[in-house]
């Protein structure tokens, strides 16, 4: 305990060194965060893009946030049940062969720009018969418009009203001119030009006819606002919180395990080179040689190419790869030189076997070495699976920033102007990459005093 | 145990019941083969060529020479760290010349080492009591409490009391006088019947040095313990052991009791090692000292015949440049080899 | 050859060894032995500190140390680990390391105190020129890819500005005085033996003439008959030279064969200085007594003794004589610092000895 005392005032004498364990703990701390709340099922069904999860996210979707970086007020999302809605009023009128339903939702809607898209589920349990619905909006000027009447064909039906040829049609003859958005056609003033948004309230009111008597009907509201969430959402739907949060502890783990994975095998692996000596050391040693001149990104390429892309493989193909390498060359040169101290000499004596002493008396020594190596070394680990899943070849299920940016980049983000979809995932790592890299140069600082004028 | 020590002279009694001796080297020879470019083959250094040493329990053998003269391999191979490529090597009467590693774990349980670095002689990481309890748990203590109760009882022999200060101590936080005793302590925590030393105190500050000294010969006479003593100064070590074995490019050439070495001086190299270490007196300011011209020879291709022959003033031309001289017995125990005692031996 | 005894005691190798080396020596300069006045002091230290800063607190590692050095003379400065000898040396060659703190006194160097001269007049004037060192493990410390005769030539070059030829015969004649043969100037370090390295080490101190050798344990690291021919060496210098030797060295046995005079150091400060002969039969100081008891030897039948606890941690001395804690015949004046008390040109800083010697005060 007083051993980690001391090592943290030492620590704390170098800034870089605590900026950088803020900034891990900080990310260490969203990555538990994140898997405590959105346990890994549930994030692997998000991402999924399960019809259920995603119809409530606009297409596309920038982050709240960004309204704070324009002039116009963007709107954003909101859905409604009729039966958990207080103010999405339900009233039953029965009448021979069925039940009328009215429903109406009062809004308010003050936003600079008309929202991207509104859905109504009409959900039903109905034998034979479907019930029929007709839509109307009232707006703050005072017009009653028509959406749409139809039947609700199945148990569970979706009207989206983008889609509707007959609401275009008679919102081009309300404006005047032609509409091809059926929110810009229902949400700006009449004949406005440039369209400007009717600030004010809204009532929409449905009604559903049935034609059973035991037939129950539902509706749920959902309008889809132009931005979303926290993090946005992409093309699929999909918000973007859950691949931007569990990309934290998948990159952490996939660079802490690679890292670690690495290093302790390339101690181990160097400790017995050392202490055997012979031929055992120069079997290491060549190998390690040609080792060290393959090109093992592109056989990792190679790998996600024909053979596998999940993750799990990719990790072990990248610590068997990195075994190998220069790390075990110089922890060899050091063991070399502490193999003849003397108190493994005196271990010699009373005893000790030959592993006992590499595990006991010679890795211990090498320890204060490879920290700042190990540590140094995550962020090159998160990057590279970042860039294997830049090239298409991630783990496609799971949600990695990596991942994200490969969506981006598919999806041409960055023509469209969806900055905050490369952005986002990609100051994450950054960030994570500076971390570790500051503790990891300044702990070399501390373990090797002779940089220390440096 | 037998109060006498008697050393007779091998070239006329029949050999020796060899479990009478802690240690019995006989002809001993250790080369280590030189390498040419990691191949090819470019002789041997002759670090220990032919060397007899007998050790009973109960008594100390110190073996004094320069550095080079391989008395440090010598000592590495009584401790089987090193492989003898010639003779025996008796412990306890068992010949262990050509144990295995395996076999070796029983004999070594039962030799102490002291090592001239105290500091280096310890596992940095480990604490005091870490750095005990190694010895016990490699050679089977398995009970805790018995560990426990056995690091007790030798850090109250070395004398660090009280106990419980030091076992938490780690070796940077203790001075030289006090790593030295932890590393005695180290060395007699499996009941060793034999402690070999190699320069316990030379990197002890002087004031230390009897203290540790003194430790060392009290322990030995409470438990009896043979002692293989390694120095470079005949001072100190005519104090503490009976026998001086002084060796010189890999051989022993004189075999003495302490006093004997002193007074009855017989080998001319002897003479030169006596004359040039210094007594605190004032009257060597106005002295020059003789020192015999030369360097010790190389090991690899050592002089023919006696090896200080080319440095010696008393060289018999056709003898000692030709032949080796055998040992010599002057009376007393006392054995030196060579020829100019050849006429003049019991 | 002609001696037919069969058994040589030491006595008579002793005796051998005196005529031979008397046969060998150039008669006695008596100049060399005559009485100086004061201001003919080679050397004078007065109150010389040099502490250093470090995370635990400023190492007091020379605090407060007074001795004059005649020309010709040899003084050895005795004095375990961890006392400050090595730092003593450093602070009278202004060799500082980056954590010094207090660095002060007096260094006078044939009148003139070399405290006071700027850095850079140091280096051109005094250091190498006048004074020079051999420090420890000398032999370590050679340039491994220069050959050892260029850096023997190497202070003739910086410090005078000869040229490179007269630079190395400068070089070959200091191999010749000890005693390297001169077609090593030629070799690297790692082709000479301790010994070669060692006296190489010491030609290149010697290079410049200075009158002032300072060696930080010479022979620590050497065989004991590399030893004895390093020691003949030295005698020899410090005759033909006519040079002076500050020796730096825990060894009480070996500082004998080259003293005149004794200095005795504990936890950064000199306790006694006395002239060799009276040192070695009747030490003063209680600490010079029990190291001279405790000193094993070869030719003498008690058995040596030891001294009881550690020297003080020089960060945090403790007020009054620093020996108290460990000295045999404390007694109440001891919680006081003692003055020093003279007795003609010896001295010692301890209360045992007031009102017999003079005092300063």
């Amino acid at each position: 305990m007083k051993a980690l005392r001391n090592s943290f005032r030492e620590i704390s004498r170098y800034p870089s060194a605590v900026f950088g364990l803020l900034i891990i703990l900080a990310i260490v701390g969203l990555a538990i965060f994140t898997v405590v709340t959105i346990p890994y099922d549930e994030a692997i069904r998000f991402w999924r893009g399960a019809e259920d999860t995603i119809y409530k996210n606009p297409r596309n979707a920038p982050p709240v946030w960004y309204n704070w970086f324009t002039k116009n007020d963007l709107p954003a999302s909101f859905d409604v049940t009729s039966e958990d809605t207080e103010e999405f009023t339900k009233t039953v009128t029965p009448r021979e062969g069925g039940n009328t339903y009215d429903f109406s939702y009062t809004f308010d809607y003050s936003y600079d720009t008309p929202p991207q898209e509104i859905f109504l589920y009409i959900r039903s349990n109905y034998a034979d018969k479907n019930p029929f619905v007709a839509i109307t909006l009232k707006t703050p000027s005072g017009e009653e418009i028509k959406v749409s009447d139809f039947g609700a064909t199945s148990r569970s039906f979706n009207f989206r009203f983008n889609q509707d040829e007959g609401l275009l049609k008679r919102l081009s003859r309300l404006h005047g001119r032609t509409i091809t958005n059926a929110m810009q056609g229902l949400f700006t003033v009449l004949k406005s030009d440039p369209p400007a948004v009717d600030k004010g309230t809204y009532t929409m009111d449905i009604k559903v006819t049935g034609f059973e008597p035991e037939t129950d009907v539902n509706l749920e509201l959902v309008m889809h606002g132009v931005v979303f969430g926290p993090f946005g959402t992409d093309h699929m739907r999909r918000d973007l919180t859950t691949a931007i949060l569990w990309g934290a502890p998948i990159a952490l783990a996939f660079g802490l395990l690679a890292a670690v994975g690495t290093s302790v095998l390339s101690m181990l692996i160097a400790a017995i080179g050392a202490w055997f000596g012979g031929w055992v050391d120069e079997l290491i040693q060549r190998v390690t040689e040609v080792n060290m001149i393959l090109p093992y990104f592109s056989i990792l390429i190679m790998i996600g190419t024909f053979y596998s892309r999940s993750i799990w493989v990719i990790l072990g193909a990248t610590i068997a790869l990195n075994i190998f390498t220069g790390v075990i060359k110089a922890d060899r040169a050091i063991f070399l030189q502490v193999k003849e101290s003397t108190y493994i000499e005196a271990a010699r004596a009373y005893g000790a076997g030959d592993w006992r002493i590499i595990v006991r008396y010679l890795l211990p020594r090498i320890i204060p070495t490879i920290i700042p190596g190990l540590v140094s070394a995550v962020p090159a680990y998160v990057f590279l699976e970042a860039s294997l899943a830049l090239l298409g070849l991630g783990d496609p299920t799971i949600p990695t920033w990596g991942k994200v940016i490969n969506d981006a980049y598919q999806n041409g983000a960055l023509y469209k102007g969806m900055f905050y979809w490369i952005l986002e995932p990609a100051t994450l790592l950054m960030i994570t990459g500076l971390g570790f890299a500051m503790l990891g140069f300044s702990l070399d600082r501390i373990f090797n005093p002779r940089l220390r004028g440096m | 145990m037998s109060d006498q020590v008697t050393l007779k002279d091998k070239n006329t009694q029949a050999p020796e019941d060899p479990s009478e001796y802690v240690v019995d080297l006989q002809g001993l020879e250790v080369f280590f083969e030189l390498r040419k470019f990691g191949f090819q083959h470019a002789g041997y250094v002759r670090a220990v060529d032919g060397v007899d040493l007998r050790l009973k329990r109960g008594e100390t053998i110190a073996i004094v020479g320069e550095s080079g003269c391989g008395k440090s391999s010598l000592m590495r191979t009584i401790l089987r760290l090193n492989n003898p490529t010639g003779g025996k090597v008796f412990f306890d009467g068992k010949d262990i010349t050509h144990l295995s590693a395996n076999e070796l774990k029983d004999i070594r349980r039962r030799i102490g080492y002291v090592q001239q670095d105290p500091y280096g002689a310890m596992p940095p990481f480990m604490d005091v009591r870490g750095i005990l309890e190694e010895p016990l748990k490699i050679n089977g203590v398995t009970d805790k409490a018995e560990r426990e109760q056995r690091i007790h009882a030798v850090l109250e022999k070395v004398k660090m009391t009280p106990v419980e200060d030091y076992l938490t101590k780690f070796p940077h936080q203790l001075s030289g006088g006090q790593q030295q005793r932890i590393v005695i302590a180290r060395a007699m925590i499996l009941n060793p019947i034999l402690l070999v030393a190699d320069e316990p105190v030379s990197m002890l500050d002087a004031s230390v040095r009897v203290e540790i000294l003194k430790l060392l010969r009290s322990l030995q006479d409470e438990f009896n313990l043979a002692v293989i003593y390694i120095s470079h100064d005949l001072a100190t070590v005519r104090y503490f052991s009976e026998h001086i074995y002084v060796m010189y490019a890999g051989q022993i050439i004189e075999k003495a009791d302490g006093d004997d070495l002193i007074n009855e001086t017989a080998h001319p190299y002897t003479h030169a090692l006596l004359a040039a270490t210094s007594d605190p007196d004032p009257k060597n300011v106005d002295e020059f000292q003789d020192v015999p011209p030369g360097e010790p020879p190389s090991l690899v291709n050592p002089p023919a015949g006696c090896r200080f022959h080319p440095r010696c003033r008393y060289m018999i031309p056709g003898l000692c440049d030709v032949e080796r001289p055998p040992e010599f017995n002057l009376g007393n125990s006392h054995l030196v080899a060579c020829w100019l005692f050849k006429d003049n031996h019991v | 050859m002609a001696d037919k005894q069969t058994k040589i005691s030491t006595r008579e190798q002793t005796q051998l060894a005196r005529e031979k080396a008397e046969r060998m020596n150039r008669p006695v300069d008596l100049s060399v032995t005559k009485e100086y006045a004061t201001d003919d002091y080679l050397l004078q230290i007065k109150d010389l500190k040099l502490h250093f800063l470090t995370t635990r607190g400023p190492v007091q590692a020379v605090d407060g140390v007074n001795f004059d050095l005649y020309p010709n003379k040899a003084v050895v400065v005795v004095g375990e680990s961890g006392c400050g000898k090595t730092s003593l040396a450093k602070a009278v060659l202004r060799l500082l390391p980056r954590n010094t703190g207090e660095y002060s006194g007096q260094v006078i160097l044939r009148g003139v105190d070399t405290m006071a001269l700027s850095d850079e007049e140091y280096r051109k004037d005094i250091r190498w020129v006048k004074m020079s060192m051999v420090p420890q493990a000398a032999m370590n410390s050679l340039n491994p890819v220069i050959r050892v005769g260029e850096q023997v030539a190497e202070p003739m070059i910086v410090h005078y500005g000869a040229k490179k030829s007269e630079a190395m015969e400068q070089a070959a004649k200091m191999f010749q005085n000890v005693g390297v043969p001169v077609d090593f100037l030629t070799r690297y370090p790692f082709e000479l033996s301790g010994g070669m390295r060692q006296r190489v080490a010491i030609a290149m101190a010697l290079v410049t003439g200075p009158d002032l050798v300072i060696l930080d344990e010479p022979t620590s690291a050497l065989d004991v008959l590399t030893q004895a021919n390093i020691f003949n060496l030295l005698k020899r210098i410090k005759r033909n030279l006519e040079t002076s030797f500050i020796l730096i060295t825990h060894d009480i046995s070996t500082s004998s064969e080259l003293a005149d005079i004794v200095a005795v150091m504990y936890a950064g400060q000199i306790v006694e200085v006395s002239e060799s002969h009276r040192f070695f039969s009747v030490p003063r100081h209680p600490y010079s007594k029990k190291l001279m008891a405790s000193v094993p030897r070869l030719r003498a039948k008690e058995e040596p003794d030891f001294i009881l606890g550690r020297p003080p941690s020089l960060i945090n001395p403790p007020t009054g004589c620093r020996f108290k804690d460990r000295c045999p015949d404390r007694f109440e004046k001891c919680d006081v610092e003692p003055p020093i008390f003279r007795f003609g040109e010896d001295w010692v800083k301890c209360w045992l000895y007031e009102g017999q010697g003079e005092t300063d005060e």
